[in-house]
């Protein structure tokens, strides 16, 4: 019995995918949810299986070609040789796009030693390379190939991974044509768009670290022992003063839908947070109704499900308020972009001690650069500068939190 | 009377039994057929290897290898003994003894897996039909939805020396010898040559091998068959490459005492005299009253039953398997191949790889080998790395003062994939399997590499050899330097 392979039903914000790499060839044996295809989108890498035992009758849709969510990428059929057949349904199964350069414990299982070996020593992605070895293991052989025809200067499109041309300049300068990749090329999109159609500006602000620092200091000990060893960062009490913030600056927590501003009754923090492959934002959903220790707790599960590459669609789409955090890796001060829809954005920074004035005295204090950039359109000037200072306030006499004033 | 079948097997051998016993687990209504009979006219199973070929001969070299180490080896070990003697029918008893253990137990296999078992002689009659005709004469016919010939192969016998199982004898007569001979002639210095001549050797023959091919083991590889060569003439066995055998003559009256050969070699025309002579020439495929050439089964200009890969035959309901069909012919292929037939039938897509059949030669030291040997690289024009490691550099092995040999590992040089193992020494067989494993998930040498072995164990020498091919051995040198 012949079915269809359909690509899965993409989400909302995914217009489209692309289908990244077949590990199955034409006429292939197939045993239920092997791996048969990986289609790549804007954010994640979707993995198609097999719904069932059977045998790849024909592909659709090869790999570089552009798909749509249900449609038909190949044709399978169903069966055993003993010529039972079960019901089809096509499984999917959403996988971040943000691959570590290590494999994951339970794709490390499938690599022969030397192949794992070669991978981690390479940087390369797992599901980037095709298996010849037994029911589609993972030679050192196929990561050999595959190595060698990344270097090579012919570009092979069906890899998955990008074509690389190496050229000498006429002067004997050494240049390297690299296509951007499918993630790279949306970011770049999206950065354009956001800087292009939003009349972006940014303000700032300072804030003295000290008094979350003494919280900190006072009460992290007994912090972690009552929550299950999560420690006390600084980024839950940003959120926290955040989401009270945007309780009291709704147009902050807007996005712009059309020619609608959506004010929304709830606070979905987004949390920009590094990955091997580059930055992710997954989001505080109902942040509102989180405690200091929730936020820390699933902080530290999106930092670990972002290294090992398994954060889902879900939890990175939507957001009312991004806080991202240059100063994890020095910055002093910037200027983050807006993350579309969204209308604001707040960056946080390093802490540094500078002598600052107090009460006509010189004390040297932990401050932070604070930076709001806004979507003039939809925040005026007045209440961006009140949102950050309102910030900065709760930071600075944290007891405000408590008393939501 | 007609009994009907989903299965009807001809021959219980490796390749027969192997196919008939799937089938029962299958759930197909099997039938079996064997017309072997032994000294005391009993039906037994496991044809050619279990009777007259594998095992009575590994018996045989076991028993003898003992009395070598008794005689020999014991006293560098600080065992004193005093004179050892071989009591050559007490040796061949247990032989039988074994061969009636495993006779009967493929016996109690084909009975536990439901298979009936016919005694008498198969011919296939039609595509759907398969007569049966005992010692006694009446024939049974028995249809069948599917026929698998498994007949075997009988040793070649060659018309300068015919066979009379007394003093010029095959492979198996030569597993019945009453007391050792004192000079015992072998003609064929392959496996079967080799083995048999050992045996006897060991226990003071005085052996002879003719060879009529001027290569010593020519599909062994050239580092192995060398060393082989040396070790063999070592343990006495005279092996004279390029002699053709051209004439016998028996004489000694009527008890045949011996048997004088006539052959010639690169000196000329050469006369030996033995006591016994083993005729070790090959084995051909038996076919003979298996069916008639109006039936349309094709043979081979060799005389095997013509099959495809999945060992059909030009006739849809009737397959082949095991020595009778092409191949080497070695027990295990034909096992494989009769499993994979009894699988096809159940419609499973079981595909023996000819590519990894290994091979196998039962002298001490062993010889083992599975994959491309370094010639064939060379005349494919494939680049190779290659690791070799010697026993002797070997803590397990020099414990056991048994430390002649190597382990050969050949790589692909560009992607170290594994592409043949060749070993001399203790163990070959079970060392080699390890390889054969790992080659068939497309294994490098580096995968190998690391792998932790124990320590300290005669497979270490397959982690050495890998390593060596990758230029890193830990326990002998390694002459080319690389990452």
């Amino acid at each position: 019995m012949t079915t269809e392979i359909k690509a899965p039903q993409l989400p909302e914000s995914v217009p489209d995918g692309t289908i990244a790499t077949w590990y199955k060839n034409v006429g292939e044996k197939v045993a239920r949810d092997d791996l048969l295809v990986d289609i790549e989108t804007d954010k994640v890498v979707i993995e198609v299986v097999a719904p069932d035992d059977g045998v790849l009758a024909e592909i659709l849709k090869v790999s570089g070609e552009t798909i749509t969510s249900n449609e038909a990428i190949a044709k399978f059929e169903v069966g055993t040789e003993e010529g039972v057949s079960g019901s089809p349904s096509a499984q999917v199964k959403a996988v971040s796009n943000e691959t570590v350069s290590a494999p994951t414990a339970s794709e490390s299982a499938a690599l022969s030693p030397a192949a794992r070996k070669l991978i981690e020593e390479n940087s390369l992605a797992v599901n980037e390379i095709s298996g010849t070895g037994k029911d589609g293991r993972i030679t050192k052989e196929d990561v050999v190939n595959h190595l060698s025809a990344q270097s090579s200067t012919t570009p092979k499109s069906n890899e998955g991974g990008p074509a690389q041309e190496v050229s000498i300049s006429s002067e004997g300068r050494i240049e390297e044509r690299v296509p951007m990749s499918r993630l790279r090329a949306k970011v770049a999109e999206r950065l354009l768009t956001a800087t292009q159609t939003t009349a972006m500006l940014t303000t700032f602000n300072e804030v003295n670290m000290q008094p979350v620092m003494d919280i900190r200091a006072k009460y992290k000990e007994e912090f972690e022992k009552a929550h299950d060893g999560v420690r006390l960062g600084f980024m839950s009490f940003f959120v926290r003063a955040s989401i009270e913030a945007l309780k009291r600056f709704p147009a902050v927590n807007a996005s712009i839908d059309g020619n609608d501003i959506v004010y929304h009754g709830y606070q979905d923090i987004g949390v920009a947070v590094s990955s091997p492959r580059g930055l992710v934002v997954p989001v505080l959903r109902n942040a509102d109704n989180m405690g200091l220790a929730g936020i820390e707790k699933e902080i530290r599960n999106f930092g670990e499900k972002a290294r090992d590459g398994k954060l889902a669609i879900e939890e990175m789409t939507g957001g009312t308020f991004t806080i991202s955090n240059g100063g994890v890796f020095g910055s002093l001060l910037s200027t983050p972009i807006l993350n579309p829809p969204q209308t604001a954005i707040l960056g946080m920074h390093k802490i540094q001690e500078r002598p600052m004035a107090v009460s006509g005295e010189v004390k040297v204090l932990p401050m932070m650069y604070l930076a709001l950039s806004y979507d003039h359109r939809m925040i005026d000037g007045k209440e961006a500068v009140q949102f950050l200072v309102t910030i900065k306030d709760l930071l600075e006499d944290p007891t405000r939190l408590i008393l939501e004033i | 009377m007609t009994k009907e079948y989903d299965v009807v097997v001809i021959g219980s051998g490796p390749a027969g039994y192997h196919a008939a016993i799937r089938c029962g687990q299958l759930g197909f209504s099997t039938a079996c057929i064997e017309k072997w009979q032994n000294k005391d006219k009993k039906t037994v199973f496991g044809g050619t290897c279990l009777n007259v070929g594998c095992i009575p001969s590994k018996a045989l070299l076991d028993t003898s290898h003992k009395f070598i180490e008794a005689q020999h080896d014991f006293e560098t070990h600080g065992i004193k003994v005093s004179a050892v003697n071989i009591d050559v029918p007490a040796m061949i008893e247990r032989k039988d003894q074994v061969v009636k253990q495993l006779t009967s137990g493929v016996a109690g296999l084909l009975s536990g897996n439901k298979v009936d078992t016919y005694s008498g002689t198969g011919k296939v009659t039609s595509p759907e039909t398969v007569a049966v005709s005992d010692p006694e004469g009446e024939t049974l016919e028995l249809r069948a939805k599917h026929i698998i010939i498994a007949a075997g192969s009988v040793p070649i016998e060659i018309p300068p020396t015919p066979i009379d199982q007394n003093t010029i004898v095959d492979s198996t007569g030569a597993l019945e010898f009453q007391e050792v001979p004192k000079r015992l002639g072998v003609i064929g210095a392959g496996v079967i040559g080799l083995e048999l001549g050992s045996v006897w050797a060991r226990l003071g023959a005085d052996v002879v091998v003719l060879e009529a091919m001027e290569g010593f083991l020519p599909a062994v590889d050239r580092q192995i068959a060398k060393e082989a060569a040396k070790i063999f003439t070592k343990q006495g066995l005279q092996i004279k490459l390029g002699a053709r055998v051209t004439g016998s003559k028996l004489s000694g009256g009527k008890a045949k005492k011996s048997v004088t050969v006539e052959y010639t070699d690169s000196d000329g025309e050469q006369k030996a005299t033995f006591d016994k002579l083993i005729v070790a020439v090959g084995r051909k495929p038996y076919t003979e009253g298996l069916f008639d050439s109006s039936l349309g089964i094709e043979l081979d200009e060799r005389g095997f039953i013509k099959v495809d890969e999945q060992c059909a035959t030009s006739i849809p309901s009737i397959y082949a398997c095991g020595d009778v069909v092409r191949g080497p012919m070695l027990a295990h292929k034909g096992m494989e191949e009769g499993i994979m037939v009894a699988e096809r039938l159940a419609g499973k897509k079981a595909q023996v790889n000819y590519e990894l059949v290994p091979s196998v030669i039962y002298t001490h030291p062993e010889i083992a080998w599975v994959g491309k040997n370094e010639e064939e690289l060379k005349a494919a024009g494939i680049d190779y790395n290659v690791g070799v490691f010697p026993f002797a550099a070997s803590g397990r092995a020099l414990a056991a003062n048994d430390s002649e040999g190597m382990v050969k590992i050949i790589a692909d040089a560009a992607t170290d994939r594994i592409l043949g193992c060749h070993i001399i020494g203790p163990s070959a067989a079970d060392l080699m399997q390890q390889v054969v494993i790992a080659m068939e998930f497309s294994a490098s040498a580096e995968d190998l590499g690391l792998t932790m072995f124990s320590h300290p164990t005669l497979s270490e020498a397959v982690h050495e050899a890998a390593l060596a091919s990758l230029g890193h051995a830990i326990h002998i040198g390694n002459r080319r330097r690389r990452a």
